[in-house]
């Protein structure tokens, strides 16, 4: 399994029984290797953010496996399960999910501060990646004061600072303009990006497809295509 | 403090607004709990006040009696009974009956008149001023300083007036544990003295103090005196006797546990609503620290915390309010009766952590049923 951080195995996930059942995710297999950005794309509806939900422990499937970094994650009890989400994959939500009464330090903090890391020095820490990010003049601030590009790039610095194996970033353009956008995945991709690092983007936006290494084609739930992206292509 | 619960803090108090409103209603709630509560334990309080001033180790007294001061007198051979009973090492009459004073200015002021027994001086109050034995000099009298003293026009030693057309002097100031609940000044005199001076019924012993050998002859001599027809109380049954009165047979202590109810009611309605408006607001945040990583039960403990930490600054700020009533009342009325008792924290303190566990109790399974998906499907 060397070189593979994610690999995913026959993931089934239906809603609602009987007549009502709806299959949202039908017999997905796929791998996320170290080193890639992989992109799940594909219309509303596809069932992209309930494939993501099930790889990254959050959506229990009906069928199929999830092995992350070897381990079998839904074979796992909740509370190792909500562990291994905190210490190996950092989440990058569509909606931020910023505390407002927080400010953005504090906001940063927040996986060390679940890690039980003493307050100060999550703050500290958080100033390094706000840093990072470019935003270290903003830390004092809430995050409401922050434009919709600042308030991303807070969130990629939150699922940054435990260093995450894995990144999980849902839609992370949806709310921002072009040039913002790409901005923010070209930042990504050179800042965030390294080999022991695997980064997977749920996007419909055409706009940053240059930045993928390999790109999965969900239609109606299931698996239609996996494709090189540009950056491998690069 | 753990970084978890210093997020909850900084999550709850950086929330001004809410924050404010939950303080406001748990400390209004508390405020009016302990008010309420301090009001009735002061009226309980002073309606015993003759009992603790006294204090005797045991009460005789005419079954119907239900207060200190609807005595009903006693035929003297009961005073003769009890001293007769084994176990009794004395007992002595003691007189208690209303009086006007008329005072210099020439109106009449009610009074307490308490007679001790002339050879004992049994009950006697611990005098300020003035020697004890000056009490069998002629038409002698102690006067109580308490808060209803002013009302004699604080008499001093020497100090005369007429006590129901009898001239009266002052030969003593007493001071007492407690003041009485009519806001009615007391003079002590003798039993004999107070016979003479007061118009009164065939039967004038109003009670018979005992002082039993040892606690171990209470219940023998309680159940002697039954045999006769009349009643003993120890001191503390005499007082919760006292209270049952006030409490159950007056509507004081219906209207009282009502307003109190309702107080918690109030408090209960405005910070639960606020602390589940606040877990609403947040509920979105919650599931993010969920998909994050955060268990179900540190989730639990943050909303505890912050319920916990909320009940518990009204608390504070409630009995902080109450006091500084009290404090504030006492400067105009003197004899303002409330008292905060140990038993009132403690029953605020329960009341409060009850409407922080209802509260949370709401917010806890409201979060604990986001589920982390909820929040990637947005």
């Amino acid at each position: 399994m060397a070189g593979v951080s994610i690999a995913a195995k026959g993931l089934s996930k239906w809603f609602g029984e009987g007549e009502a059942r709806t299959k949202a995710v039908q017999e997905v297999t796929f791998d996320v290797k170290l080193g890639e950005i992989l992109y799940i794309i594909g219309p509303s509806g596809s069932g992209k953010t309930t494939l993501l939900s099930m790889i990254s422990g959050i959506l229990r499937p009906n069928e199929g496996t999830v092995a992350v970094e070897g381990t079998d994650l839904w074979s796992l009890d909740t509370d190792r399960i909500a562990d291994l989400r905190l210490n190996k994959i950092g989440f990058v939500f569509q909606d931020y999910h910023l505390f407002p009464r927080l400010t953005t330090a504090e906001n940063v903090a927040i996986p060390l501060i679940l890690r039980r890391r003493p307050w100060d020095e999550a703050l500290a820490t958080a100033l390094t990646y706000l840093d990072v990010v470019g935003l270290k003049s903003r830390a004092d601030l809430p995050p409401v004061k922050l434009s919709g590009g600042e308030q991303q790039r807070v969130a990629i610095a939150r699922a940054m600072i435990g260093q995450p194996d894995i990144l999980i970033l849902d839609e992370p353009t949806a709310s921002l303009d072009g040039d913002t956008g790409r901005n923010i995945v070209s930042f990504i991709k050179h800042e965030v990006m390294n080999d022991d690092r695997s980064i997977v983007i749920v996007t419909h936006d055409s706009r940053i497809y240059e930045f993928a290494s390999r790109i999965l084609n969900m239609e109606d739930g299931r698996l239609t295509g996996i494709t090189e992206g540009q950056a491998n292509a690069a | 403090m753990n970084g978890m619960l210093r997020l909850a803090y900084k999550l709850l108090v950086n929330d001004r607004a809410k924050f404010a409103a939950l303080l406001v209603g748990i400390t209004f709630a508390v405020f009016l709990m302990v008010q309420m509560t301090s009001m009735f334990a002061g009226v309980l309080s002073r309606a015993s006040s003759t009992v603790l001033n006294i204090g005797a180790k045991v009460w005789v007294m005419d079954p119907a009696v239900n207060t200190v001061a609807s005595s009903i007198g006693m035929p003297d051979y009961v005073l003769d009974f009890a001293r007769s009973v084994d176990g009794v090492r004395y007992a002595v009459p003691l007189y208690s009956a209303g009086a006007l004073v008329k005072l210099k200015d020439g109106t009449f002021q009610p009074v307490t008149v308490i007679g001790l027994d002339d050879t004992s001086l049994y009950g006697r109050p611990l005098l300020k001023q003035g020697r004890i034995e000056d009490i069998y000099a002629e038409n002698g009298f102690f006067v109580v300083e308490d808060a209803e003293y002013g009302k004699l026009g604080r008499p001093g030693i020497g100090a005369e007036f007429e006590l129901n057309d009898h001239r009266a002097v002052i030969v003593g100031v007493a001071g007492v544990a407690s003041s009485g609940l009519f806001g009615i000044p007391t003079l002590y005199t003798t039993y004999s003295r107070a016979q003479q001076y007061i118009p009164s019924t065939r039967y004038t012993t109003a009670y018979i103090l005992v002082e039993p050998k040892s606690a171990a002859d209470i219940p023998h001599i309680k159940a002697e005196i039954a045999g006769i027809g009349y009643r003993a109380l120890t001191r503390e049954e005499f007082i919760d006797r006292i209270s049952t009165y006030y409490k159950y047979r007056t509507g004081l202590g219906t209207n009282i546990l009502l307003m109190t109810v309702i107080s918690f009611i109030v408090g209960l309605s405005i910070s639960g609503q606020t602390f589940y408006t606040f877990i609403l607001e947040n509920l979105e945040k919650f599931g993010a620290l969920k998909a994050i990583g955060t268990k179900g039960r540190e989730l639990v403990w943050m909303i505890l915390f912050q319920a916990t930490f909320v009940a518990l600054t009204g608390l504070g700020l409630g009995i902080g309010l109450c006091t500084a009533l009290i404090f504030a009342a006492r400067l105009r009325l003197p004899d303002y009766a409330a008292e905060i008792t140990a038993s009132n924290l403690l029953m605020a303190f329960g009341m409060v952590i009850l409407i922080a566990a209802i509260s949370s109790y709401i917010g806890v399974r409201r979060v604990l049923r986001i589920e982390p998906f909820d929040i990637f499907r947005g």
